[in-house]
């Protein structure tokens, strides 16, 4: 790869990985959520915020002990989301990874003018849009609270991180359903690279564990409906799969120009080298059972990055355990990467689907496997019924060469999201 | 009813919506300068009021409102008018 260490070589600056933070099922911070991961420690439970009677499905991937506190007062978390809160949280603990926090009187220098914020969700607030419309239908329209409008917006989280901590720069949300955590990390990384931004708080959140979302999905066929085995009721690739298993929470990066990380003395944790993006334009759910654009995808990301597909260490694959996707991602991997290719998980069994945060947890999870030269097991996975060129990692974490990851999410829509990360040496 | 008793709500309510210390509050409060409140919370006040009270409290009548003192007096002209 030619291009020097702050630019790529089609002259464009190189973005970099500077910090990363995750509330997910499996922990309240990335650190845990690994941990987890690793362990191959499966999140979901039954369903205990809300009454589950008749429901089809009743049980999900829930955060049971999340606490907003003390990132967020009490008297601002009533008029946040829990969508936001999942979000405020992750880029908290990023920020402050990437020594960027900004505590105190603003210590850390930089202009905020040019930090961004790009915090994608599949749906937004729509835990306040269900309450506010059985308050319309119970109570009347009087009733109706005047933050629903705040609180629901898709570009909430965007909007508060970026209140919270006086960023200036261009904040909006970036919504493709489970593929908007990768997404709105692709276009972070396009801003750093336009030169629209020094600095992107990029990621997704998701909070839609809600009785009529849960219904919905459940309508579709698209969950799991293993309720009385939650714990092993999300098993990517596994022939006994039934559906995906509803997650929550929020994954969120900093990124962060090569030249302008090296400049504040970051430690720099990776570079974004890679992102693909495409639409089926196949069928509004079904993913398209030739993958071509899965393929696509995944080949945009590898071109973007400047790799081979034998450059890569390992997949994290989208994985979700709905017996379509498994099956057409996985001749998709076939098609991208050949028969022999690199080692392949899915984190979806420990931490269930995080819909639009999914992306942003993966490709940090990604990013720390790949620095620390190990990949976790696809956890639940006993019998594998894909595609035997696919290399699935199963029992426990496999080691493996420190080297780049790729990432993939796919969304209702047709939406194909992928991306490569480069560890960064020591 | 009393007034203390109206007062006494809109400091419950104060407290709910404002996660303030009660014991801080007086009918001179302000909501802007003394709790930080903006007007989407002003409106969430009053509608803590308008459930207890079981009154409907239209919004322009808020214009003005800058007090807990005031805010019970709005309240109190609407459980007048209710009684």
């Amino acid at each position: 790869m030619s291009g020097s260490s702050t630019h790529r070589p089609d002259g464009r600056p190189r973005v970099v990985v500077t910090g990363v933070g995750a509330v997910t099922p499996a922990g309240p911070d990335a650190a845990t959520t690994l941990e987890a991961i690793l362990a191959g420690r499966p999140s979901a439970v039954p369903i205990t915020t809300w009454d589950t009677e008749g429901h089809p499905v009743r049980f999900a991937a829930e955060i049971t002990s999340f606490d907003p506190a003390p990132t967020i007062e009490p008297r601002d978390a009533r008029r946040i989301d829990r969508v936001s809160q999942f979000g405020i949280v992750a880029a908290q603990e990023a920020l402050t990874h990437a020594g960027l926090a900004g505590d105190g009187a603003d210590p850390d220098g930089i202009d905020r003018s040019r930090v961004a914020v790009v915090i994608g969700s599949g749906v937004g607030g729509i835990l306040t849009l269900e309450d506010q419309i059985e308050v319309r239908v119970t109570k009347g329209v009087n009733r109706v609270g005047p933050l629903l409008i705040p609180m629901m917006m898709s570009n909430a989280t965007a909007g508060l991180v970026a209140l919270r901590h006086g960023f200036h720069g261009s904040a909006f949300s970036v919504a493709t359903a489970c593929a908007s955590g990768v997404d709105s990390i692709g276009h972070a990384a396009d801003m750093i690279r336009a030169g629209r931004a020094d600095v992107v708080v990029a990621g997704g959140s998701e909070a839609s564990i809600t009785p009529t979302a849960m219904a919905a999905f459940a309508r579709m066929g698209a969950l799991s409906t293993r309720n009385d085995d939650p714990a092993s009721a999300s098993r990517p690739f596994d022939r006994a799969r039934d559906g995906f298993v509803m997650g929550e929470g929020a994954g969120i990066v900093v990124l962060e120009s090569a030249e302008h990380a090296a400049r504040r003395g970051a430690t720099v944790l990776g570079e974004l080298a890679g992102y693909g993006s495409t639409c089926d334009a196949h069928h509004i759910t079904a993913p398209d059972p030739d993958g071509a654009g899965a393929i696509a995808s995944m080949q945009q990301a590898l071109a973007d990055a400047g790799l081979a597909p034998s450059g890569i260490g390992h997949v994290n694959a989208h994985g979700t355990s709905t017996p379509l996707n498994d099956a057409a991602e996985s001749a998709a991997m076939v098609k991208v990467f050949g028969r022999h290719g690199p080692p392949v998980t899915s984190t979806k069994g420990v931490t269930g689907h995080l819909v639009g945060a999914t992306g942003a947890v993966e490709a940090i999870v990604g990013l720390l496997c790949a620095r620390a030269g190990t990949v976790p097991p696809v956890a639940n996975l006993s019998d594998p019924d894909v595609d035997p060129g696919v290399d699935l990692v199963r029992d426990t974490s496999r080691a493996i060469a420190v080297g780049p990851v790729l990432s993939n999410s796919f969304g209702f829509g047709g939406h194909n999201a992928s991306l490569v990360l480069v560890p960064t040496d020591g | 009813m009393e007034r203390s008793e109206i007062i006494d709500a809109v400091y419950d309510a104060c407290v709910e919506v404002l996660k303030v210390d009660k014991s801080t509050l007086t009918e001179a409060t302000s909501f802007a300068d003394d709790l930080d409140a903006d007007s989407l919370a002003l409106v969430e006040v009053v509608m803590e009021l308008e459930e207890k009270f079981d009154l409907r409290i239209p919004e322009d009548e808020l214009d003005g409102v800058t007090t807990i003192g005031a805010a019970a007096d709005v309240v109190a002209a609407h459980i007048d008018t209710a009684a």
